[in-house]
């Protein structure tokens, strides 16, 4: 049996300057091994440059108006009063930070579930089922994902606005609602919601429901029973990235909403940048960024690969 | 045998149903998306094309308010001859700079990534896992964030690039009062005879900043496919390094390339939200692509007839865009190496 030592610093030393690398690999030379690090490096420095100033800037305890030096480091130490403050009042608008998440986590998670409910079955039928108009249906789809959901703004604008909803004493114009925002953002999110799961589903060994009908499965009871357990992992992406997507809308609920209560968290930060926002801190700008970033990103951080990898892989089988 | 058969007939009665059952049973499947897909987008477009025709405003907008004039082709005329009143509003060359927009960045973007996708990918490459790590952060932070941060990033007295680059000039001994480049708000170009302002190259480093680890990590994937043989051989052979790099490695990243760079053309040419939330579409309507024109027509001119005319122009425009590409895909796809 080989014992695996591990080799002294002076060997791995002796192994870089000899153009190998680290663990004894044949592999490039010290020269470009330097220059590709410094590219790289350089690469990193550049992503990392805005990530770094916005971070900062959240954390300063001198809860920085305008920075009126660069900050990349929290050198002064940090405090959370800027995410303290934001929690209170972001805008001057009256409406509160959780009244502002709760509006968008109902309006991302309504939209999402919506377009996965609606959207597998027409993404089964895609998917698996022969029918007459089948190819017709699927370019209808198709032309429709291909429109951004602003092309169809005008028409849904004037539309929703026409209807008053009366309910149980509850009446509100449809487009000046969540509800209006929400069928305005579902009519974008569908196309995409159905031809994502069919794509997964077309991956799914037909035999399964075949070995199922055999066992006395109806077509039907194939599908409920087999296919839709074994396509968890598609509703799942399909509902984050809906879920992402509205998380960060911002033409429908801007063109919609005009009751700040109703506001969504985009809208509340759109207030605090640009030319009409001389009053608001930076600080408490940078800490509404992040707060609205970081839940998304951190799921996104773990779900990634599946949907970059999936495309790399559908790319390289042309 | 008689039997057999009788026995077939009087299950075929049956069957005559179940069959038909079967047949519309995929139509059932299809019911729910295409209700709702009915009611909130096949109706709405079928509307805003009967809008295009007329002269839909604020008047009436209201519930009880007039049907509005059909006007014929007046708006789709008066978009394309810039009749539309807006100052500083041109449809021909919000196109045209759409188009060199969606061009300029797909190319960078492309070119970077396999740049990038290259070097980490060399052989026996230190920190290989940790760059990862950190080229990933532009796919996973939400676009439209980074948009706002770079808004302030760019302020010409408090942003980090000015600021930045007063202390990377210090360095060469420039003075800092230099640095206070009105990246968003200058009207004048920069380069004379180049009619892009500043503004336009704001956002194009910051849709570089967010565009290119997508094609690096596509490019990384169909890179690390790519067989070490062929490298060998080719040194063997006396291939030097350049010539590996444009006889092996480009042709073979082709097909994962393709189907990336159609999806990042797509994708660029309606980035609505990062040009509206960095330039507004500014200074001077100079930035300004189909869907941000298409947004302020409603939002702010409050024209909905002519916005509606305008979609039907983005969706035309669209599609043609999206053939073209695909014919451009078609082309490539039967490259087999």
């Amino acid at each position: 049996m080989l014992k695996t030592v591990s080799p002294s610093l002076s060997t791995r030393v002796k192994w870089v300057f000899s153009g190998k690398t680290w663990d004894g690999v044949r592999g490039i030379s010290l020269g470009r091994q330097l220059l590709i690090q410094v590219f790289l490096l350089l690469v990193a420095a550049s992503v990392i440059y805005p990530l770094l100033w916005v971070f900062s800037i959240s954390l300063d305890p001198r809860d920085i108006s305008r920075p009126a030096t660069l900050t990349l480091l929290p050198t002064n130490g940090t405090s959370f009063k800027a995410y303290a403050d934001v929690m209170k009042q972001p805008t001057p608008n009256p409406v509160s930070l959780p009244q502002l998440m709760f509006n968008s986590l109902m309006l991302s998670s309504g939209t999402a579930i919506a377009s996965v409910l609606v959207g597998v079955f027409a993404a089964y039928a895609f998917s698996r089922l022969r029918f007459m108009g089948r190819g017709n249906l699927m370019l209808v789809v198709l032309t429709v994902l291909m429109l951004p959901s602003i092309a169809t703004l005008p028409a849904l604008f004037v539309l929703l606005n026409k209807i008053n909803i009366d309910f149980t004493g509850l009446s509100f114009n449809l487009r000046n609602s969540l509800w209006g925002v929400g069928l305005a953002v579902l009519s974008g999110l569908l196309p995409f919601a159905i031809w994502n799961m069919k794509g997964y589903l077309d991956t799914i060994p037909k035999e399964l429901e075949e070995a199922a009908w055999i066992d006395g499965c109806s077509p039907n009871q194939a599908f409920f029973r087999v296919t839709l357990p074994l396509s968890t992992p598609v509703l799942a992406v399909t509902f984050f990235l809906g879920f992402m997507s509205t998380w960060t809308e911002f033409a429908i609920s801007w063109l919609f909403l005009t009751n700040p209560k109703d506001f969504t968290l985009m809208m509340a930060l759109y207030n605090m940048v640009g030319q009409y926002s001389d009053n608001t801190p930076w600080s408490h700008f940078a800490a509404m960024a992040i707060l609205i970033a970081l839940p998304v990103t951190i799921i996104y951080l773990f779900v990634q690969r599946y949907f970059v990898g999936g495309l790399a892989i559908g790319g390289v089988k042309g | 045998m008689a039997n057999i058969s009788a026995i077939k007939t009087t299950n075929d009665r049956g069957k005559g149903f179940k069959t038909f059952l079967r047949a519309i049973n995929p139509y059932f499947y299809l019911l729910p998306a295409f209700i709702v897909m009915t009611i909130i987008t096949f109706y709405p477009m079928g509307f805003e094309v009967w809008m295009s025709f007329t002269n839909y405003g604020l008047k009436n907008l209201r519930f009880d308010a007039p049907l509005p004039d059909f006007v014929g082709l007046n708006n789709y005329v008066s978009i394309l001859t810039d009749q539309l009143g807006l100052s500083n509003f041109s449809f021909w060359s919000v196109l045209v700079f759409n188009l060199w927009w969606t061009f300029s960045n797909v190319i960078i973007h492309v070119s970077l990534g396999v740049l990038i996708a290259v070097a980490l990918n060399a052989k026996g490459v230190w920190f290989k896992g940790l760059y990862r790590a950190i080229y990933i952060l532009p796919i996973v932070i939400p676009q439209v964030i980074i948009a706002n941060v770079f808004r302030n990033m760019y302020d010409p007295d408090y942003g980090a690039i000015n600021q930045g680059l007063a202390i990377f000039g210090g360095w060469f001994g420039i003075s800092s009062e230099l640095f206070h480049i009105r990246w968003i708000d200058q009207v004048n170009y920069p380069i004379t005879w180049l009619p892009l302002t500043l503004s336009y190259f704001a956002l194009l480093i910051t849709n570089v900043w967010l565009g290119w680890p997508f094609m690096t990590i596509v490019a990384s994937g169909a890179l690390q496919s790519i067989p070490q043989d062929l490298y060998e051989a080719a040194t063997i052979d006396g291939a030097s390094g350049w010539q590996q790099f444009w006889r092996i490695t480009v042709p073979l990243l082709r097909p994962a390339m393709v189907p990336a760079t159609v999806y990042g053309t797509i994708a660029t040419f309606n980035l609505f939200g990062l040009i509206y939330f960095l330039s507004g579409g500014g200074p001077l309507r100079r930035t300004e692509i189909l869907l941000t024109a298409a947004y302020r027509l409603i939002t702010e001119q409050r024209l909905y007839g002519v916005a509606a005319a305008f979609c039907v122009y983005i969706f035309f425009i669209l599609l043609a865009l999206t053939l073209i590409l695909n014919r451009f895909t078609r082309a490539t796809e039967s490259y087999d190496a």
